[in-house]
């Protein structure tokens, strides 16, 4: 039956049939993750259904189901880890062109119930996981060597059922679990319960308290289905989700209206990068899944093993690309992202950390092959991917100087890192992206919490006009913001440090100085990525100051409702005026925790070659998490990282501290201590001074006049032609036609009022009633009232009825 | 077996019932008249049934006897319910369905 299929399809016939990097039959756990994604959308209708009647307000019925994945999420990851080294199980056939053996049973035999066809038996025993050691070797890179050892062939889990299946096409539904996955489901379940916790105090009294946690669940469920997708058709749902979600939660507070318009510019910006989405999927479907599967890793194993044309794949990355710069806010398709700050704290925290923007990250990592051989990344120094990246990483990164809302300072510093990860993405550095989306993850969370505990004091996120400060009133915060804040700039030993030095050393630029280099040899790339690491600790060191240092400011003028409130008012009166004090134990302990990660959770993987470090402990990230060897997955070199490398990113990351804390820290500081007053910049610094400077500074203030490109350019010089085209469609065709159309209605009806109303249907109707009012007149003669008389009429009409009887039955 | 004077002692029997049905005014005879006529109809079953050997002709003529019986309870019911309304029972007087 194969072979039938095959020999019907021209790319079947090209492409090599291989044992896949996937196997049906493995731990309870990590077959039936879907239970994950399910727990908080069952939360969801929950909420929304009963939310109200319970004492805290469907909270509860939030944080327990989130909770629950939460758990069952360190259980897949205990599962896979175990699984990772150990498996030996039966492997699942799959030839390149991802049709099933299951279809073919179908067209055998049409009868067969649906439930045969679930989790279908297709598990074929087959050559043992050392069968992948070729694409090892193919790899060319020393270093995998060294891991090598561990030598465990890497096998993800599929569970796929059929959904539908519609012109001889299965449209399956199933999950997909490997290193990457349950990387994904740990993230995203412990961030979300934090924010879940951390919210009950953040929106507490909020007028829409429940629907905001109906929300929340909805919205973790989505990025959960989103990354268990086992087929690209699902994906788009779970993107889809998402967006949706991050709309309304963004326009929570929608009675404002730059509110529900940030919320709609999220939503619209995000359906330009759809589009692309669509087409990319769309283009792959054809391409590599033969115009038959949706599959991600049978389309993955097709274009990893060169079935599918170069140009198919430049059209399907340049597609995706298109997504991932609206969805991962790169650079051009980034203007939504500041504007999200609209929506509460605890929300931004989750769309920036968890959810939302590692989506597009998540989907360049999923469909890698596409990318790897579209962009041609392997081999090259520039290509789309990392330059995107690139630029979004250093433009970003200036623009984080010139806010003043603390919120935007992190939302620009998470497009910044969001560059970081498309760049290492772009430069083959996959599990350094990977890497820095994980530490990322907790440290921009623990940043946003942090951010949200003091707007929550002071009842704004203006740091010129309302904090300065801070550490005095609030020294928790202070601290786990500090965390943040070294974690983020990427200071030894803490969680940034170790993702963005490896990202560093995969750019393979300047040969790495002293390393060997990663995939390619991207030396712009490794400079702009240099700049991006002394930008990000040069504004990080801005924003602490003016948040947390000098003098508390917001005594300065009244508290009045003219500002960002993130509260509802009533709230917000309790503690309107006086000093701010810390925040309580629901908002401080997801801190705490937090920024606990940002610590340690660099440390899963340390780089090869620490000689201080056990040998056991190196790369734990990468082997369990990276598809090294893996059917479905390119074979990624690695660079090896090199002292150097790190001394002198960690020396140029110093270096944007040193000028900015002089700058702050010191200038500022005694400028304003001498003189008495609040300063938040020098009153004679460069930008008053210099005109170049000026100029610098109104375009970033600007922010690069996208958004009067976006809206004045590109939406206003469409509008007015397209407005007035409609004017005129509207005054010459359509109202003609209407016109037309009425005026004839209406001599149509009077005339068939006049002849045919008046004239047949009435004359019709009249008649009948005469009719019957005169027969009616005849007929009472006979009814007499004597038994007799109708006793005879019965017997007559009896004998009539014999006689036609016998008439018939003669004739 | 001859069939026709059973037949015409049916058919003489049901012409006689319904004369007296149509043109009797006394209300007691008419019930007698209906009672010849379903009598006639028992002969024909009777006669039937024992033509075709068949015991379901005088299992019917029972049933239409017993009907009947419960008929004639109720007529006579209802003409001395009349004679008590009026002092007669003479069924030209009768005309309250009179349309």
């Amino acid at each position: 039956m194969n072979a039938l299929l095959a020999a019907a399809l021209p790319l079947a016939a090209e492409a090599p049939t291989s044992v896949s990097s996937v196997t049906r039959d493995a731990n309870w756990f990590l077959e039936n993750v879907w239970i994950i994604p399910l727990l908080p959308a069952l939360s969801f209708l929950a909420i929304l259904f009963f939310g109200k009647r319970m004492p805290k307000k469907g909270a509860e019925i939030g944080i327990a189901a989130v909770g629950l994945a939460f758990v069952l999420a360190i259980i897949t990851g205990f599962a896979w880890l175990d699984h990772r080294d150990n498996f030996d199980g039966p492997l699942a056939e799959s030839p390149a062109t991802g049709i099933e053996p299951a279809q073919g049973d179908k067209l055998e035999d049409p009868t067969a119930s649906h439930e045969g066809d679930d989790e279908h038996a297709i598990a074929v025993v087959s050559e043992d996981g050392t069968s992948s050691a070729d694409s090892v070797a193919l790899t060319a890179d020393p270093v995998d060597d060294g891991h090598g050892e561990e030598g465990h062939a890497y096998v993800a889990v599929q569970n796929s059922t059929q959904w539908f299946q519609s012109g001889g096409i299965e449209f399956s539904a199933g999950t997909l679990v490997d290193g990457l996955s349950v990387m994904m489901l740990f993230v995203v379940t412990i961030i979300s319960l934090l924010v879940h916790i951390y919210s009950t105090d953040y929106v507490g009294g909020d007028r829409r308290y429940t629907h905001y946690f109906a929300f929340l669940s909805l919205f973790t469920a989505s990025m959960l289905f989103f990354v268990v997708s086992d087929n690209v058709l699902q994906m788009i749902v779970g993107w889809e989700l998402v967006g949706v979600c991050s709309f309304a939660l963004i326009g929570h507070w929608w009675e404002e209206k730059p509110n529900s318009d940030a919320a709609l510019k999220a939503f619209l910006t995000n359906r330009v990068g759809d589009v692309g989405l669509l087409v990319g999927m769309i283009t792959l479907f054809f391409a590599a899944g033969g115009g038959k599967t949706f599959d991600t890793l049978s389309i993955t194993n097709t274009i990893n093993q060169g079935g599918v044309s170069h140009t198919a794949l430049v059209v399907a990355a340049a597609a995706l690309m298109a997504a991932v710069m609206s969805k991962s806010g790169q650079f051009l398709l980034h203007t939504w992202l500041p504007d999200a700050m609209a929506g509460p704290t605890p929300v931004s925290a989750l769309i920036h950390a968890a959810t939302m923007v590692v989506a597009g990250i998540y989907m360049v990592a999923r469909l890698y092959p596409v990318f790897w051989e579209g962009m041609q990344i392997p081999g090259s120094s520039i290509n789309l991917l990392a330059t995107v990246g690139a630029v979004t990483l250093v433009g970003a990164g200036l623009l984080a100087f010139v806010q003043t809302d603390i919120k935007k300072v992190l939302a620009y510093s998470t497009v910044s890192q969001l560059g970081y990860m498309a760049m290492a993405l772009g430069v083959g550095a996959w599990t350094a992206a990977v890497f820095h989306l994980f530490t990322h993850a907790f440290l921009k969370a623990n940043l946003f919490l942090g951010s949200g505990s003091v707007a929550h004091a002071v009842h704004s996120f203006d740091m010129k006009k309302d904090m300065g400060g801070m550490r005095k009133f609030m020294p928790q915060t202070y601290k786990t913001f500090i965390i943040g804040s070294v974690a983020l700039a990427g200071v030894f030993p803490f969680a940034g440090f170790w993702s963005k030095d490896e990202i560093l050393t995969g750019t393979g630029g300047w040969g790495i100085l002293g390393g060997t280099g990663g995939p390619g040899t991207y030396t712009f790339h490794l400079a702009m990525g240099m700049i991006g690491a002394a930008l990000t600790a040069a504004y990080m060191t801005r924003c602490v100051y003016l948040t947390f240092h000098g003098e508390y400011r917001g005594n300065d003028h009244a508290h009045d409702d003219a500002h960002a409130d993130d509260h509802a008012d009533d709230h917000a009166d309790d503690h309107a005026h006086g000093d701010p004090h810390e925040s309580g134990p629901r908002i401080l302990y997801p801190l705490y925790i937090l920024s606990g990660f940002s610590i340690v959770i660099g440390f899963v993987n340390f780089p090869p070659g620490i000689a201080l470090i056990p040998d056991g402990w190196h790369e734990r990230f990468l082997h369990f998490v990276e598809p090294a060897g893996a059917s479905y997955f390119p074979g990624v070199g690695h660079g090896t990282p090199s002292y150097s490398l790190a001394i002198i990113s960690s020396l140029v990351a110093f270096a944007g501290f040193g000028l900015a804390y002089r700058y702050y820290f010191v200038k500022v500081d005694n400028l304003a201590k001498s003189t008495g007053q609040h300063l938040t910049e020098l009153p004679n610094g460069l930008v008053t001074t210099r005109g170049w400077a000026r100029a610098g500074h109104k375009v970033l203030v600007e922010k690069y006049y996208l958004d009067h490109l976006y809206t004045g350019i590109i939406a206003g010089g469409t509008k007015g032609p397209i407005a007035k085209a409609a004017n005129w469609t509207n005054q010459h065709l359509i109202d003609e036609v209407v016109d037309t159309a009425g005026r004839t209605a209406v001599k149509t009806g009077q005339q068939v009022y006049a002849r045919i109303d008046q004239g047949v249907i009435e004359g019709v109707i009249n008649g009948s009633g005469r009719i019957s009012d005169a027969t009616g007149e005849e007929l009472r003669r006979i009814n007499s009232g004597k038994v007799q008389n109708y006793a005879a009429i019965l017997f007559a009409g009896a004998a009539l009825l014999a006689g036609a009887f016998i008439i018939l039955l003669a004739l | 077996m001859i069939l026709n004077q059973f037949l015409l002692l049916a058919a003489a029997l049901f012409c006689i019932g319904v004369y007296g049905v149509l043109v009797r005014k006394n209300g007691m005879l008419v019930l007698m008249s209906v009672e010849l006529i379903l009598n006639a109809v028992n002969i024909n079953l009777v006669a039937f049934g024992a033509l075709t050997d068949d015991v379901g002709g005088e299992v019917f003529a029972l049933f239409t006897i017993a009907v009947a019986a419960a008929e004639v309870g109720i007529g006579l019911a209802i003409v001395l319910l009349m004679y008590r309304n009026r002092r007669s029972i003479d069924l030209s007087e009768a005309d309250l369905m009179k349309g």
